[in-house]
């Protein structure tokens, strides 16, 4: 390519960055305006008479309890992620490896259980959570490793197919027996697909809206019950705390990503060339 | 070693199926019988036959629910398809700050639904009170809203899945061709499209459902209004459940359509790819 045109495409791409990026810093500039000039004056930079300093940002957390709700959100995605790789690994090998009618047949309804929309369950779901008790953060664990195991087991179990399984059966006539073999030898070996699948899981688990709002209701708000609670009933938004809020709810996340961008595009990549 | 592994069934497989059985699978079964009865606390379930399905199939929401959803995927599986892959071609031509470029264009998708709502709520808002309107004051706001949303939040996430298929293309075929006098274009006709038609299925099924099932950003973007003309079929499944009393059969009876459809999709995309499959 001459040089001229990689630099027209240089400028070109980032021209369209900093186009993509607007909408971010358009929400971060209104978040230190005055609530009524956020709808009269959305994209212009804050004066001396909009700025409001860090008003929004400390109404808002008396608000919202936003800084609980980081809270409740980090439990939970954390600790289900982490049941999600670590059982429906185990899991997935057992499938796997093991054959019979029984598990062939549970592969494939875990398989299926990713085209089933969530509205399908949403109702019955959230009944039988209430009469197991499980309408709580604790309990929400479990619903997501549920709902979440089908493109788990799924993920992993392509993997697994590949790999030789003479490494574990050599194993197992040393005398490991198969806790051990999985955790000393299959679980390193999954290591790539479980970063992939902590991956797609966390991005959803952590974003998710509906599950929660209807198991834990608004006694456990994550960031976006949180978020959404602010519209409230018939009252009208608070633009100013809203925008704060939004910026609060980002923040996180765009510095976990600058801190693993590698792993995720690698593992939403991997991800898709399974799924 | 299938023989030592089966007994432990109950460690390593057991956990996860009764979680399966309790989040997905029992109400699963459970959603399709009471999608044939009337019911408002699931124990009190009486038999109705498809008088839910009738009931479903001629509400004036479900319907429209049903046209707006399908109009905005045709958009915007078309629109967020082009762009991706027009923005994948243009980084992997080796230019530099490629990694840049892409870690920008891949940051919308880490932000949940109903923040990219509030968010592109404020700056069409912004855009239309211009002309003193907002984005609830008719239905074709709230459906160009909800394409913008959508492409700036998935175009970077098809645009990674995009750059990994023509990545895979081999450099010498390429080359081979320039030799051989083929313009830029024939390249990107005869071989960058059909090598990278794995992608291309991949990507247009995830926006395909990903559109079909849209529920968050619809919801923080119009919550459906004005009326309930921006509402898409997710949104109207749970209006149906928890705002109308005495509904909760033909909600359930639409949440049963609703995953046929999404099944029917499913099933296409997957015989369209097989057939692909056969001609490599």
């Amino acid at each position: 390519m001459p040089k001229i045109h990689k630099v027209i495409l240089t400028c070109f791409l980032t021209l369209l960055s900093l186009l993509f990026l607007f909408p971010i810093v358009i929400v971060f500039l209104n978040s230190f305006k005055g609530k009524f000039f956020i709808s009269s004056a959305p994209f212009s930079f804050p004066t001396k008479e909009t700025f409001v300093g860090l008003i929004n940002y400390t109404q808002g957390l008396e608000k919202t309890g936003l800084n609980q709700a980081f809270a409740w959100s980090l439990f939970i995605t954390i600790s289900s992620v982490t049941v999600i790789v670590l059982l429906t690994s185990m899991t997935a090998w057992y499938l796997t490896r093991v054959k019979s009618k029984f598990t062939s047949a549970m592969y494939y309804l875990f398989v299926f259980s990713m085209i089933v929309p969530f509205q399908m369950v949403m109702f019955t779901m959230t009944k039988i959570a209430d009469m197991l008790n499980l309408s709580n953060p604790i309990g929400i664990i479990l619903i997501y490793l549920g709902f979440g195991s089908g493109l788990s087991v799924f993920t992993f179990g392509g993997f697994i197919k590949s790999v030789p399984i003479a490494v574990e059966e050599a194993a197992m006539i040393d005398g490991c027996n198969p806790i051990q073999t999985f955790f000393r030898v299959v679980f390193p070996i999954l290591k790539p697909t479980s970063i992939t699948v902590a991956i797609l899981n966390t991005m959803w688990i952590w974003n998710d809206y509906l599950l929660p709002s209807l198991v834990l209701g608004t006694d456990f708000q994550t960031i976006p019950i949180a978020i959404q609670s602010l519209k409230g009933g018939h009252g009208s938004i608070d633009m100013g705390v809203m925008m704060a809020m939004l910026v609060l709810a980002i923040l996180p996340i765009i510095i976990f990503y600058l801190l693993c961008q590698n792993y995720i595009i690698k593992g939403v990549a991997a991800g898709a060339v399974k799924g | 070693m299938q023989k030592s592994m089966k007994k432990y069934m109950v460690i390593f497989a057991l956990p996860t199926i009764i979680a399966f059985a309790i989040a997905f699978f029992i109400p699963f079964i459970m959603g399709i019988y009471l999608s044939f009865t009337k019911f408002t606390t699931v124990t009190n379930a009486q038999w109705v036959g498809l008088e839910n399905y009738r009931k479903a199939f001629s509400n004036a929401d479900f319907v429209n629910a049903f046209l707006f959803t399908g109009k905005f995927t045709i958009v915007s599986v078309i629109t967020i398809n082009l762009f991706a892959f027009a923005l994948a071609l243009l980084l992997t031509r080796g230019i530099r700050g490629t990694n840049l470029f892409r870690t920008v264009f891949f940051m919308p998708n880490l932000i949940g639904g109903i923040v990219l709502g509030y968010i592109w709520q404020l700056i069409i808002n912004g855009v239309l009170a211009n002309f003193g309107v907002d984005i609830t004051y008719d239905a074709k706001y709230g459906f160009w809203g909800l394409v913008i949303l959508m492409n700036w939040q998935l175009i970077g996430y098809m645009m990674i899945i995009y750059i990994a298929g023509i990545q895979n293309i081999p450099g010498e075929l390429i080359e081979a061709a320039k030799i051989d006098g083929a313009r830029p274009k024939q390249i990107l006709g005869k071989i960058t499209i059909p090598l990278v038609m794995p992608s291309i299925t991949i990507c247009s099924f995830l926006t395909l459902t990903n559109s079909f099932k849209l529920y968050d950003q619809n919801l923080a973007l119009t919550a459906g209004k004005p009326g309930r003309s921006t509402s898409m079929l997710a949104l109207d499944i749970s209006n149906t459940f928890y705002n109308r009393n005495g509904w909760e059969g033909v909600g359930q009876a639409k949440a049963v359509l609703f995953f046929l459809m999404v099944a029917v999709i499913a099933l296409i995309q997957l015989v369209i790819t097989r057939r692909k499959e056969v001609e490599h």
